[in-house]
This record gives C-alpha cells, structure tokens and sequence, in this order.
C-alpha cells in the first residue's frame, strides 16, 4: 500500500480511523470558519462528519492551472460538488463522491469521506476530503 | 455641490478582435467618447480607468495626448468599470475637476477564468482541487435559488433567448444570431442546470464615458443625461459569494441590496420609476436573482414576469436590451461600463431597432463579481 498524505496541513485530522475537517472558531463572535483561521481569537475546533447537501453542481470541463488533477481533457470524468451543511457549524464546500449527478438531491444526508486525489512527485497519494451519501440506515 | 452629467460616449465592439490589443480597443473608445462630445483629449482634465487583464489603462496617454493629467488605474475586479465611473463622479462631484473620463477594456484568453487561490487570499488545495471555479458557483447558487423560490429551467432559456434576440439587434455585440429556447435548453450542461448557451464566456473590448458638471453640459452637448446615484457595495455576512470554501448557516443579504439600496437613495428614486435595467448577467440564473436583489421583483415573481414577457425589449421593465454580458461577452474591465453605455444610448432614443419604445427617460444598472462585490448607477434624461 502506497503512502498517503494530507493535500494541505490542517485540513483535517490524519492518519485516523475517524478523521474529521479541522475548522475553527471565533471565541468572541461564536462564528465558525473553514479552513481554520490562524488568529489570537481563535481555537482550532474539529467539525461534524455528518450533514446535509445545501445545494449541488457538475463540474462538467476540465478545469484549468491551478488544478493538479492528472486526467486528460479526453477521459476526464465530470464531477459533482456541493455545500455540505453540518448542522450549528457551518456549510462547507466540497466534492461528492459515490453519488451520481441524477441522485443528488437538496435535503440529502451525507457524510465525510477521506479519498485519495492524485499521486505527488514521490508516489505518495495526496489525500482530500470530499461527501459521500451517509451510509447510517 | 454640482451634478454629473454624461456628455460622451465611446464604445469599441465587443467579441474577439485580433490582432488589437485591449489598450487598443480602450483608446478606440476613448476617442469615439471625445467625438461623440465634440471635444479633444486636451479637454479632459482627469481619467480614471482599468483593466483585469489587458494592462494599465494609463498606458493611453501614449497614443491619446501626453497632457499631464491625473490618470488614475483602477483595479477592483469584476467592478473596475463600476468603480472608475464612482470615482470619476466623486471627483466631479467634490469640485476638484469639471471634466473627465471613466474608461475600461480588456482582453481575455478563450475559456473559463483560472483563478489564483492565493491573489484571493485563500489556499492553493482549493484551487488545485478543482473547488475554485466560478461555473460551479453560478450553478450552485442558481440551483439553490430554483429549490426555493420554484424558478424552471424553462425560465433561464427565456433569458438567454431574449439576450441572443436583443444582441441581434446590437451591432456592438458579439453573439447576434437568435438561439432557440429549445436549443439552449438541449445544449451542452457546463454546470448544472446552466448549459452552455445560458453562461456568458471572457471576452474583448472597451467603454469610455465623459462626464462633467451637469451646469456646463449644454455647452458640449443638446441632450446631456444625469448620473443621478452610483454606489458600491462589498459582501456582507452571510452572503452567498463566488470563491467561497465554506458558508455561514445563517444566509444574509447579497452585496448587491446594499448597492442598490444606496443607489435608490441617493437618487431619491424608487423602483417603480425606473424604464430599462442593465442586470449583470453572468449567467441565465443571475439574471434572475439580480431582478429581485435589485428590488424589481419578489424572490419567486421571476417565473411570471419571464413567461409573460416582462423583461423583453417590448415588456413593462427591459432587462439587457444590448444583449447582456450572455450575448456580449464579458471583458472585465469594459463590462459595468458598457451597462451604462447602453442606457445612454436608449435614454438618448438612438438605439435602433432595440430602441425601447416610449421615450425611456430613467434607466438603472447593475454589475456584480468576485469576490462579493457590487455597483449600481441610475441615469437619467
């Protein structure tokens, strides 16, 4: 099994069996942010695994620079992104995974899901957080 | 403190233009706006102007006249147009100058912007992810929108029909061939539920307004029009905002009420005065929750007023009567600009065949962008 690391520090607790984003809130107003803001006021806070879709897109071109992602433009496969509202914290933006585009639904629970991205220059897999539909029956 | 009044204007088409630069096509306008004023460059006492991606607009000077004015760059992203314009009424405005020019142009490479996470002071995952895309932010807010207030998609076809048909009747526009509402419907989805007729794409070319006090108007031109309110709003909180990783819970107002709001005040006007509005179009979707925001309709109203033809050349309140940024693309620098251009041109009764009909005598505009900003301007007879 190829190593894996987190894209980006402090994105969100790892390794773990049960990571979680890492946001962080502001001790004077309550307000919570994402990423973690680095600031006097702030306390590093981990936020829910679990919420509801928000709203949804397809991202249906392949981006251009800044994205690292390896496909190319001929077997790139379009995919969904949404705003994952975790409830009393904050919505989050992000990709879905394990959801075709004609099952996403407004309301729909979901929950986080660490996925590898790509494979950086020394073979590592650059992990990222995205929502999948929740798994709970 | 004196008024402003509008007393030339410039445009050079918008579209693609090989083998010109956007500086280029900025001092074309430029000089379009000093003819149609009847005056020369040596006349304008100041100039504020921009661009995103074409370069320093007070690179003109060089071929307009080197006459020792302040002018001044302005670099506000989607509102540098916006923002050249409030700057060039403020300056007249406080008394220190009688006469100048708000120019913007610009010339964008063919595509979707690619965003730099760190110039908009966010981390580079969010870009390198495939997150920072403002198609996906269009699509999400649109379909958010449609969830709650019941638009359809029939609706956004009606308004990026009514962009090709007002385009088609603009020689300054660059999509003017109608496209059918079913064709727009079945096209190509870029970001659900836009397809790629409904999206407006990066484009080319220039505005160059002259203003001046209103009570020397009449010296240069027999039908001066008023700059009666410009204001410009940032995001507040809780607004929902291109480029964002993550929202609060608890939604706010966009940028846009509180640029409209301020714009309406300081013209002591209200909604129900206004004859045409100039709505930024990024996108179909934005169009229509630009009606509301802007106070011309309720949340939810649109699905009506589209279908009965409302917002069309002929309707109660026309909407992008030149085509919108759909049909004319979106230079940047240019676009808030080319809003006011147009409403010139209608108030002035010289539009042609997408002349509104009926003497329009006050008209509003509308230019919004990233990161969450806003401007706003009525014009008058």
């Amino acid at each position: 099994m190829s190593n894996q690391k987190p894209i980006a520090d402090n994105l969100f607790t790892w390794p773990s069996d049960k990571p979680k984003l890492l946001g962080s809130r502001d001790s004077e107003t309550g307000r919570y942010f994402f990423p973690a803001k680095r600031s006097n006021t702030h306390e590093q806070v981990e936020l829910s695994t679990k919420g509801t879709l928000w709203t949804w897109t397809v991202q249906r071109f392949m981006p251009k620079t800044p994205y690292i992602g390896t496909e190319n433009p001929e077997d790139f496969e379009p995919y969904p992104v949404g705003y994952i509202e975790l409830p009393g914290q904050i919505m989050v933006e992000s990709r879905l995974s394990g959801v075709k585009a004609e099952d996403l639904k407004i309301g729909m629970e979901m929950e986080l899901s660490i996925e590898p991205f790509v494979k950086n220059e020394d073979g590592e897999d650059l992990m990222m957080f995205s929502f999948k539909p929740s798994q709970d029956l | 403190m004196s008024d402003v009044a509008i007393i030339g204007i410039g445009i050079h088409p918008f579209g693609r233009t090989e083998g010109m630069t956007g500086l280029q096509q900025g001092v074309h306008a430029a000089r379009e706006a000093l003819s149609d004023a009847e005056m020369e460059w040596s006349d304008i006492q100041f100039a504020f102007g921009g661009s995103s991606a074409a370069g320093n607009a007070d690179a003109m000077v060089n071929d307009l006249g080197l006459t020792g004015i302040p002018f001044m760059n302005v670099s506000n992203g989607c509102a540098t147009g916006g923002s050249s314009l409030l700057s060039a009424y403020t300056t007249i405005k406080s008394g220190q100058f009688d006469i100048g020019m708000a120019v913007g142009f610009d010339k964008h490479p063919r595509g979707a912007f690619n965003a730099d996470p760190e110039a908009s002071g966010l981390e580079r995952w969010y870009g390198e992810t495939g997150l920072m895309l403002t198609t996906q932010f269009f699509g999400m807010k649109i379909q958010r929108y449609m969830h709650d207030y019941g638009i359809t998609s029939d609706s956004l076809a009606i308004v990026a029909e009514k962009a090709f048909n007002n385009a088609s009747l603009n020689p300054n526009a660059w999509r003017r061939d109608p496209v059918s509402k079913d064709t727009i419907l079945n096209a190509m989805m870029v970001s659900d539920p836009l397809t790629k007729y409904m999206f407006c794409s990066p484009a080319e070319g220039a505005v160059a307004l002259i203003m001046c006090r209103a009570d020397i108007a009449h010296k240069y031109t027999s039908k001066p029009l008023f700059l009666k309110g410009a204001a410009f709003r940032s995001r507040p909180l809780g607004s929902f905002e291109v480029f964002s990783p993550s929202l609060e819970i608890e939604r706010g107002p966009s940028p846009t009420v509180g640029a409209s709001e301020a714009t309406f005040e300081m013209a002591g006007m209200t909604r129900e005065d206004i004859d045409i509005a100039q709505l930024q179009d990024t996108e179909s979707g934005a169009e229509i929750m630009h009606m509301a925001e802007n106070g011309f309709c309720k949340d939810g109203d649109q699905e009506k007023l589209l279908h009965d033809g409302d917002t069309k050349l002929n309707g109660k309140l026309p909407v992008n009567t030149d085509g919108g940024c759909i049909a004319n693309g979106e230079p940047v620098g240019a676009s808030g600009l080319r809003q006011v251009y147009e409403n010139c041109v209608q108030l002035r009764g010289a539009a042609g065949k997408r002349q509104v009909q009926g003497n329009p005598k006050t008209a509003y505009t509308h230019v919004y962008g990233a990161p969450g900003i806003s401007a706003c301007t009525i014009v008058t007879t």
